[in-house]
């Protein structure tokens, strides 16, 4: 089997930031579950923060940037994705939503997902399941069960007492999505001539009706 | 290889005078650049065909028919013609008689529309738009080539012993493209009935219609029409020459920046670089256009848009005078010179009597 292909999204604006630390931490937690399976996965990180002006430009125009193009690619080809957000407005932010926009319909259907986000407190982290799930349930990904949001406080101490801390939880969220790539399906057969489907097939369907 | 002007009909106020044009001198301009096509030696020119502000053509045979009074030899074209909401009898009855008064001189594209309201406002619904465009185009294909028609389907009221008047000239129908942005189904159909596929060419990247045009042509070879080099291929374009190319550049930013498919997107620089827009020398024309045939092999038809985005009449007008003396000319020469042996010629009215009767004698 090939190496799987774990692609991560953030979505975070600063340099360094707590959305890309927070990314940064699944991936490993992921990598080090999958460590003891056949392969090391590839990971290539998009930071949306780079491709901004050409998702704003995509969103007007029928074409993606070459550097665009390439980010959706990587994305249409992913075996798992981490998505990585930092909360807006009580929300994902514009930009993280913006990209999934410009993806192609379909792109993510049945690619196991975790899902993250990073805020200032702990009492934005419903947006985990009020916003981030429903948007990739929508896209008909996999999201794996556990979710995870780091407040600020998440980067100290331990937090709330009654959660597990942030390291339990990144390592819980790691080990789904680790246990998803390694049943992974096989990848469905390249699009091409064979979905063309005949004309007369195409009128005697309109004249079925 | 036949080159033509295509025109939206889109009515803009002009970015740099703002000045907006009444739609009778939008409707006049577009007669104008038409007339105007054939006399600096393009061969076709078509219109669109839109049911909303700001384009003006909503019934592009009556500016057909007054375009042929005024012209000799120029092909009168749509870009597109809507045969999800049209009636497909009146498409066939419309562009037959245009057919007669302009001596044959006449073919059509056929399109879905770009503008959603545009199915009910008719009477249709948007997601019937693949279905629409199959049964209504099969009908109008009989309506054209058999004497009296019975037929039944799912839009339309039946027909009982109908026969579309009046017949096309010399019993030869108009010649159809059928244009898609993206759709396989309508690359299909094209080849199925061995007619055109188009692609317009405008507003997508460099490459954009690779597989379509591939599977078009895959289809017309399988559905016994020719060899895959022998389909029927248009593509659009779209340019805005001058004698120096950082004049051309300087003029047509304003129009770039305000144009409501183009601006606030990419820039002006990446348009050029990433899409078939050519802005520049007349030589920067010629070089880009020859580059479509690297991504579609050889075709047989090349249309221009020119007056989009409220370029005013005299600007257009110029644009055509230095397409006509500087580009059209090596265009024809250079095409001429890398064509493949057994490629199609660009379809005429005459050529198809000519086959027609050729068939006819067996």
């Amino acid at each position: 089997m090939t190496a799987p292909r774990l692609v991560v999204v953030s979505a975070g604006l600063s340099t360094p930031s707590s959305t890309r630390l927070l990314a940064d931490r699944l991936t490993e937690a992921t990598r080090s579950a999958l460590a003891a399976g056949p392969a090391e996965p590839a990971v290539d990180v998009i930071e949306l923060r780079s491709l901004a002006q050409d998702i704003a430009a995509r969103l007007v125009s029928a074409f993606p940037s070459p550097a665009l193009a390439e980010a959706l690619d990587s994305v249409a080809r992913a075996d798992a994705l981490i998505a990585v957000t930092p909360v807006f407005s009580a929300s994902y932010s514009g930009l993280f939503k913006s990209f999934f926009d410009v993806l192609e319909p379909d792109t993510l259907a049945g690619v196991p997902v975790l899902l993250a986000a990073t805020g200032g407190t702990a009492r934005h982290s419903m947006v985990l399941d009020h916003a981030l799930r429903p948007l990739f349930t929508f896209l008909r990904a996999e999201p794996v069960p556990t979710a995870v949001f780091a407040a600020s406080e998440d980067w100290g101490g331990t937090g709330d007492a009654l959660t597990d801390t942030l390291p339990a939880r990144i390592g819980r969220a790691g080990a789904e999505l680790a246990g998803r790539l390694e049943h992974r399906r096989p990848a469905p057969p390249a699009a091409g001539l064979t979905g063309i489907v005949a004309f007369a097939e195409q009128l005697a369907a309109v004249q079925r009706h | 290889m036949q080159f033509g002007v295509f025109s939206v009909g889109d009515n803009h106020q002009d970015p740099v005078t703002g000045r907006a044009p009444s739609e009778y001198e939008r409707i006049k301009a577009m007669a104008a650049i038409a007339v105007k096509a054939e006399e600096v030696g393009f061969d076709v020119f078509a219109t669109g065909e839109h049911h909303n502000p700001p384009f003006v053509p909503s019934s592009p045979t009556t500016l057909l028919g007054y375009v042929a009074a005024r012209t000799e030899r120029i092909i009168l074209s749509t870009s597109t013609t809507l045969i999800t909401t049209n009636d497909p009898v009146k498409i066939a009855e419309d562009y037959a008689m245009l057919q007669h008064l302009a001596d044959g001189r006449v073919d059509l594209m056929m399109g879905r529309g770009n503008t959603g309201p545009v199915y009910p406002w008719f009477g249709q619904d948007i997601r019937q738009g693949i279905p629409l465009a199959i049964e209504n185009y099969a009908l109008l294909h009989k309506l054209w080539r058999e004497e009296v028609v019975n037929w039944e389907g799912r839009f339309r009221t039946p027909l009982q012993g109908f026969t579309s008047t009046p017949r096309p000239l010399a019993g030869v129908a108009p010649f159809v493209w059928h244009g898609s942005i993206r759709s396989m189904e309508i690359a299909e159909q094209a080849a199925y009935y061995g007619d055109g596929f188009f692609a317009n060419n405008i507003f997508w990247p460099n490459g954009h219609y690779k597989e379509l045009i591939s599977v078009y042509r895959e289809r017309y070879a399988h559905y016994g029409h020719g060899t895959r080099e022998q389909a029927i291929v248009g593509l659009g374009g779209q340019t805005y020459v001058r004698p120096r190319s950082q004049d051309a550049i300087r003029e047509y930013r304003p129009y770039f920046d305000h144009s409501p498919v183009m601006g606030g997107g990419p820039s002006l620089e990446s348009y050029i670089e990433q899409t078939p827009l050519s802005v520049g020398s007349p030589q920067q024309v010629i070089d880009k256009t020859l580059r479509f045939r690297e991504y579609y092999g050889d075709y047989q038809r090349q249309l221009f848009n020119v007056d989009a985005g409220g370029l005013p009449l005299k600007t257009v007008l110029e644009q055509l005078d230095l397409l006509g003396e500087h580009v059209l000319p090596e265009l024809r020469k250079e095409f001429a010179n890398r064509r493949s042996p057994g490629t199609a010629d660009g379809p005429t009215h005459a050529a198809r009597v000519a086959a027609a009767e050729e068939e006819r004698q067996g």
